[in-house]
């Protein structure tokens, strides 16, 4: 029998716990490959936030698990599994690249951006039509689609890449670099602030376009109309249906919005560092989305911290690649792994005995009320 | 095994002085904070049939689960025979001689009943052996409690008593001495019910131990010897039978005085509401489910649809809701016809004033993950009073959701509270105060006290009532005829998804129990209005 845990347990707790034994895990085959687990883990922490520039690229990195995480929790709440923000986060790239290709010259990068983020959000919304069309009209498995969406997906940016977008005489397949007005500028002022420096780390104002979308994606999911009907929807499909919620029309809707907000993950890279569209640059920043939402709860705030939590093993694990040789950058996909595995997979391992231990004590100490009485044999 | 106990127990219903069957002491058990059972004492004589009643939650089911050994006891004695055992599995209560018929049957449908006998007993890895010995077996204990099921029949061709009646011999194949049976008459026509009672009461003649676990007063009336009554968590009563009535063991059941009876007046019906005209709706699989159904039902008026669940009751809701497409005929609501084959749209039926209170309130009725205020405007969200621009007006919906539980006495009173974690009866309310209240001509009502406690019927019914005197159409489907009998004032029994017969609330229940069964009663009056 499973009792609700305190939301402090739930949210916290938990997620620590689940943290802790993938670090531990993470430390063992450290220590098997023959180096120190503290070393490593010192090393690990310094190099995500012990100085300006490791700090700069460990949010740099959060921004886009931000966008795809809340991509992922916004079909997550219409009951969809959307494996597909890889996929639109890289279609995305399209739109911001249309946007500064098209204005970079002649305005400047605040006046662009407006038309890049709707550029973003189209293309990566249109790259998450077919799926949800076929999941709402047909019954396709929206994790199928998505999936084929992302092989489709990356086909289709290799030749734009190559055969359309590319400039006469280059070699790589890649856009022409954007002047100025192409150009997100980077937060050094923020961090000189605190008398730190960002050093060369990409970090840029497309950060506080992330934490805005969060407000956003919670307003929408807990306090518009619309988001009671993803949630119906996503909760109850039969409740749905009694309560006269059109189906075909939420489902298309939820995963449009999810994959719009993938989308705008290709402005932080595209836009905010590079400066030109590359080949594969999300480079699986929609995957770890998945992660990042099951871990943050499907809810912005906890998404938010799983962010920062992500882009630490990102920045940390470079560092650590870097200065352990025993340490190879696979072993650092090693341990970001099993971090998933713990916190995302095994979410749910410590819950029954949490549950079993908190609800000893509190048996043992307070009565309990005849309103709770009711709940535990519903 | 059987004989010896039979030998034991004698013929006779007198329990014998020495042993009792079953004896419990001091059974505990915690879930949590919820005390589930509380120092339970419970003596059933050998060769007794022993009711058990209680309402929901009251924990009956979890005591009968720590007999079985799916639960293991906090504290407490279990003796057996009046031998302290230790149960642990339902592996140990089988060899103990405990038998358990499940509300909801544990058998492989696609499996012979011989197949599910030995289902667990097989004796080895080839099955011919086994086969041969339970069929001469099954012949034995068919004579001897003369329940003929034929060995070879697939389970799901065989209808819901016969389904039972083969759980009842795997118990028996067992050797059990002590047979449990959960809430045994659900699924079961008044005439099935009878035929059961007649076995249960052969068991006993044989020196067969009972508990029947039960919710109906009137079961317990009608065949055990002792009762013992349930509350939570506790037993505050164990009485003989004879020795006591319903209206007492109802009492003892809520802990206060009930009203069993409905009190109602007289309907004065006024002009037609709604009216279904050759009504017919295929299920998934296109098999007919509603089959040509023509009825009225009238401003002021209760319509009550009995039958047996599965005949097509819930379609025929659904088809009028909006929510199933009907195949063909023509649905009236207030004389403008709703569209019931073209695509349903429930909330179009809603704006016409047309109220449904589900019959399957967590599949349909709730989202059970959600808050109680998020629930008390499903269906209603897109109503401009909830609605602040594009957003929600959470105060408003708050608000409102306070008023109602107010009003509807909801426990405990806190809108903010995951809907899950309210009580049967008080979701039931939950639905019933958001469908109710929006003051609808037509109200159309699914099993209105499913799994809901007897003090919350009470409310429920007097609220039925109510809206009906305050000149709302109803169409009332129920599976328990006591309800059908006291609140409609018409009933239309349904059977194969048609209308097999009109009746009045006073027509007994037997008649009603005949066309329920589908037995046509030869005045060429079945199946007229559904023709």
């Amino acid at each position: 029998m499973n009792h609700p845990l305190p939301k402090w347990v739930d949210y916290g707790l938990i997620p620590l716990l689940n943290l802790v034994t993938a670090f531990l895990v993470a430390g063992l085959v450290v220590l098997i490959v023959g180096e120190n687990p503290f070393e490593a883990a010192y090393l690990l922490v310094r190099g995500a936030f012990g100085y300006g520039g490791g700090i700069g690229y460990t949010l740099f990195y959060a921004t886009n698990f931000i966008f795809t995480g809340l991509s992922v929790a916004v079909a997550i709440h219409c009951g969809l599994f959307n494996i597909g923000s890889e996929g639109q986060a890289y279609v995305g790239g399209i739109g911001v690249a249309a946007a500064c290709l098209a204005l970079d010259h002649y305005v400047p990068w605040f006046v662009t951006l407006p038309f890049a983020i709707a550029g973003a959000a189209i293309a990566g919304a249109a790259w998450a039509l077919i799926p949800a069309w076929l999941q709402a009209k047909r019954g396709s498995h929206v994790v199928i689609t998505t999936i084929m969406f992302n092989f489709i997906a990356s086909a289709l940016m290799i030749y734009l890449l190559v055969e359309v977008l590319k400039p006469a005489g280059s070699m790589s397949p890649e856009t022409r670099t954007f002047v100025e007005g192409g150009r997100i500028p980077k937060l050094d002022w923020l961090f000189e602030l605190f008398g730190s420096s960002l050093g060369g780390a990409p970090f840029n104002w497309t950060f506080f376009l992330a934490l805005l979308c969060c407000y956003l994606v919670w307003l929408l999911i807990w306090r518009t109309r619309l988001g009671y009907e993803i949630r119906t929807t996503g909760t109850n499909p039969t409740a749905a249906v009694y309560a006269g919620i059109p189906q075909v029309r939420t489902i298309v809707i939820a995963m449009l919005i999810s994959g719009a907000l993938a989308g705008m993950m290709a402005i932080n890279p595209v836009m905010g560092d590079q400066a030109r569209l590359q080949e594969s640059f999300p480079a699986g920043a929609g995957f770890v989305g998945i992660a990042v939402s099951l871990m943050g709860r499907n809810h912005p705030v906890g998404i938010i911290f799983a962010a920062i939590l992500f882009g630490m093993l990102w920045q940390g694990g470079a560092e650590l690649a870097f200065d352990m040789p025993n340490i190879s950058r696979d072993m650092i996909v090693v341990i970001q792994g099993l971090v998933i595995l713990f916190a995302g997979a095994l979410e749910h391992m410590y819950r029954p005995a949490l549950s079993a231990i908190f609800f000893m004590r509190q048996s043992s100490g307070a009565p309990a009320s005849a309103g709770q009485a009711n709940t535990g044999e519903a | 095994m059987a004989e010896k106990a039979a030998e034991e127990a004698g013929t006779g219903k007198a329990p014998k002085p020495v042993h009792p069957a079953i004896e419990l002491r001091g059974i505990s058990k915690s879930f949590g904070p919820v005390k589930a059972n509380r120092n339970i004492d419970l003596r059933v004589e050998r060769g007794t049939i022993h009711g058990i009643i209680g309402e929901n939650g009251a924990g009956k089911s979890t005591l009968m689960s720590i007999l079985y050994g799916f639960y293991h006891a906090d504290s407490g004695d279990i003796l057996i025979g009046g031998k302290p055992v230790r149960i642990t599995g339902s592996q140990e209560a089988i060899a103990l001689g405990i038998g358990m018929v499940h509300q909801h049957f544990m058998l492989v449908h696609n499996f012979s009943v011989l197949e599910n006998i030995i289902l667990g007993a097989e004796g080895g890895n080839v099955l011919n052996s086994a086969r041969t010995r339970a069929r001469s077996e099954l012949e034995r204990l068919e004579r001897e409690y003369d329940m003929h099921v034929d060995p070879d029949a697939i389970i799901e061709e065989l209808p819901v008593g016969l389904q039972q009646r083969v759980e009842i011999l795997k118990a028996l194949y067992r050797g059990a001495e002590i047979l449990i049976l959960d809430e045994p008459t659900g699924v079961l026509t008044p005439a099935e019910a009878d035929h059961l009672f007649r076995i249960l009461e052969q068991l006993r003649e044989q020196g067969k131990t009972i508990i029947l676990i039960t919710h109906k007063l009137r079961e317990i009336m009608a065949i055990t010897d002792n009762v013992s009554v349930m509350r939570r968590g506790e037993i505050v009563a164990t009485r003989k039978t004879a020795e006591t009535n319903v209206e007492q063991l109802a009492e003892l059941m809520v802990g206060r005085r009930v009203l069993l009876r409905v009190d109602k007046g007289k309907a004065s019906p006024g002009e037609t509401k709604l009216s279904v005209q050759g009504l017919t709706v295929a299920d998934s699989r296109r098999v007919t489910m509603v089959d040509a159904v023509t009825f009225d039902v009238r401003a002021g008026e209760i319509v009550g649809i009995a039958g047996v669940a599965g005949n097509g009751q819930s379609e025929l809701l659904e088809a009028i809701a909006g929510i199933r497409r009907a195949k063909q005929g023509k649905v009236l609501l207030d004389g403008r016809p709703i569209g019931v084959t073209g695509p349903g749209d429930p909330a179009a039926m809603r704006d016409r004033g047309l109220a449904h209170v589900p019959e399957d309130r967590h599949h349909m009725g709730l989202v059970l993950p959600f808050e109680e205020n998020e629930n008390s405007i499903l269906g209603y969200h897109t109503k401009q009073q909830y609605l602040n621009g594009p957003l929600l007006d959470i105060d408003a919906i708050r608000n409102d959701a306070k008023a109602k539980i107010e009003q509807y006495d909801i426990r405990p009173p806190d809108c903010r509270l995951k809907t899950a974690n309210f009580s049967g009866g008080n979701q039931q309310k939950i639905v019933l105060a958001r469908e109710m209240e929006r003051d609808p001509s037509v109200l159309l009502i699914g099993q209105p006290t499913r799994g809901v406690d007897v003090g919350a019927i009470e409310f429920i019914h007097k609220r039925i009532i109510e809206m009906r005197d305050a000149g709302k159409a109803i169409l009332l489907v129920s599976v328990e005829l006591d309800e059908i009998r006291s609140l409609a004032d018409r009933i239309l029994v349904m059977f194969a998804g048609r209308i097999v017969g009109e009746r009045t609330p006073e027509a007994s229940e037997g008649e009603l129990g005949l066309l329920m069964a589908g037995i046509q009663d030869g005045e060429g009056r079945t199946g007229g209005r559904a023709a």
